[in-house]
């Protein structure tokens, strides 16, 4: 008789074995609390060493705003979108959801070493708590963001309800992408480097700034494509609801939930299937 | 190696010798092996050109040679050796963190590290860290408020828990940490060097505290290099020497030929 097979008679099961995923999901589930309690522990500690402490949160969007809209209003000139400072604060205060959460997501499993090498717990809990994490940030900033848009002269209507849907249709997608950049820099730590480079591309395709229909307007076939661009569309979306005079295409509604579900189901098996390699170190 | 060589028969024997006790944890012609990549060079290898050089970058560590054993329920076993003999790495690849090259680890549940520091925050308040690390170690938030007051008295920490962790001393800390750990009655357990923490009083308490964990049916792997709380509170020792197992059977006999062997 074998070890294996002394070790099976005695229904011992084989350790660090990865679980299917129907069972590593509820595993997951059952750890809910502690993604939420992570979350929010890092909100308040990294709050408590900054003399201004939760103000930072829109101090440094609304600098940014600033920034972006005077350099970019000035050089775009008469490209310009229409009702232009109100454009780029909501461009600016999305964005920043998406950028935290893709790079700190990718930093949520190599950032987290000491705690992967000591507790065992389904390790999609860390990438998810960061994601929780920026969630929580942005209700305030969002809140912000309204409060500026009414001093810029938006009027308030019912239509801006359909920004609730549309936040939990980006924080599915900003789960897909934090669980897939996570996974990669376990595997490539030198993405840590590029990923910077990567949201700055992405900050100025999507539209943050620049009204992609002008800025390309002798081009029409690269406007289509941009049809496609999952933050050009949750962007366009957002200034639909907002601003007034802004028209989107509903349709972005469907491309956007689909690149979300895709995105998130996606990110779920590829963080999966790794789930033994997390904890080694080399 | 001779472990790994073993007959059918010589495992029964093993079985026999633990006739009647429920393997807990059976370790089957373990190895482990590292891949680093090696920033410096070999002493061997100082003559090489550079290019020769660039391509022997990536160096194998073979941590454990095949390492085989079975643990069984109510055990208490001391790990020794030398440092960098292994000890750690099988600790690691006991819990499942280190994947091994060859060779498996079955258990009847999943072995704990006893060690949640990890898990707490130092700007936060020690009230707070004993949800984060009880969540952490996968109680429920009720449970977490039945044990609060246990573990802070434990700790001894009573006066202080509203603080930041960060103004603790180190010894406050990591008595913390042994208590949100030890909280939790885990099934096989596994604690390195934990018992160094702490001041002479709080060592005997924690050393009983491990007893306890070790009577209500639990199995504990105590890794440590003092060979006084190694004889006080393990029933078997096992000595990993070079990535192999070197002996393995009663504490006094093990302890001392380990002792010999370092003189």
């Amino acid at each position: 008789m074998s070890l294996a097979e002394y070790a099976s008679e005695n229904r011992l099961h084989r350790v660090g074995a990865r679980p299917s995923l129907f069972r590593y999901l509820s595993e997951a589930w059952a750890r809910r609390d502690f993604a939420v309690a992570m979350a929010r522990g890092k909100i308040e500690a990294s709050n408590q060493r900054n003399r201004l402490g939760m103000l930072w949160i829109f101090i440094k969007p609304t600098l940014n705003a600033l920034m972006y809209g005077a350099i970019f209003g000035i050089l775009q000139g008469a490209n310009r979108p229409e009702n232009f400072p109100m454009y780029v604060v909501i461009g600016v205060f999305l964005f920043e959801f998406f950028a935290t959460s893709m790079n700190n997501g990718a930093k949520s499993i190599t950032g987290n070493g000491a705690l992967v090498q000591s507790l065992a717990f389904p390790r999609i809990t860390l990438p998810v708590s960061t994601v929780i994490q920026n969630l929580m940030t942005l209700v305030p900033m969002l809140a912000v963001m309204f409060i500026y848009i009414l001093i810029l002269g938006a009027p308030i209507s019912v239509e801006w309800l359909l920004i609730i849907p549309l936040v939990a249709i980006f924080t599915v997608f900003n789960l897909g992408v934090a669980l897939i950049a996570a996974r990669l820099t376990v595997h490539v730590r030198d993405l840590t480097q590029l990923l910077p480079l990567v949201t700055r591309i992405l900050f100025y395709t999507s539209g943050v700034l620049f009204a992609i229909d002008r800025i390309l307007k002798s081009h029409p076939w690269a406007v289509k494509f941009f049809d496609f661009h999952p933050l050009h569309e949750i962007l366009s979306i957002a200034r639909g609801i907002l601003m007034p005079g802004m028209d989107y295409d509903p349709i972005y509604w469907l491309y956007f939930s689909v690149w979300s579900v895709a995105v998130f189901l996606a990110g779920v098996l590829f963080f999966w299937v790794a789930e033994e390699r997390y904890g080694r170190v080399d | 190696m001779a472990e790994s060589t073993k007959t059918g028969e010589e495992l029964i024997g093993i079985d026999a010798m633990g006739y009647g006790r429920k393997p807990v944890v059976v370790v089957d012609d373990l190895h482990v092996k590292y891949y680093v990549h090696a920033g410096g060079k070999k002493v061997k290898e100082a003559g090489r050109s550079l290019l020769q050089r660039g391509a022997g970058r990536v160096r194998t560590v073979h941590a454990l040679k095949g390492v085989s054993f079975t643990a069984y329920e109510n055990e208490s076993i001391g790990v020794i050796g030398a440092n960098g003999s292994g000890k750690s790495t099988l600790m690691r690849t006991l819990v499942g963190l280190t994947p091994p090259a060859q060779g498996a680890v079955y258990a009847s549940s999943r072995p704990n590290l006893l060690g949640v520091g990890a898990a707490l925050i130092p700007d936060l308040s020690g009230e707070k860290n004993i949800q984060l690390g009880g969540l952490a170690l996968g109680f429920s938030k009720q449970e977490i408020s039945e044990l609060r007051d246990d573990i802070v008295e434990f700790a001894e920490l009573e006066d202080f828990i509203d603080l930041p962790m960060r103004t603790y001393s180190s010894g406050m800390q990591a008595r913390l940490k042994f208590a949100i750990a030890a909280s939790k009655q885990h099934e096989i357990l596994i604690v390195d060097e934990a018992l160094a923490v702490g001041d002479q009083r709080f060592r005997e308490r924690s050393e009983a505290r491990i007893r306890e964990i070790r009577e209500n049916a639990g199995t504990v792997f105590l890794v440590s290099h003092s060979m006084k709380s190694i004889l006080d509170t393990c029933s078997r020792v096992i000595w990993i020497n070079k990535g192999v197992l070197e002996m393995d059977g009663d504490p006094k006999e093990v302890v001392k030929a380990y002792r010999e062997s370092r003189k």
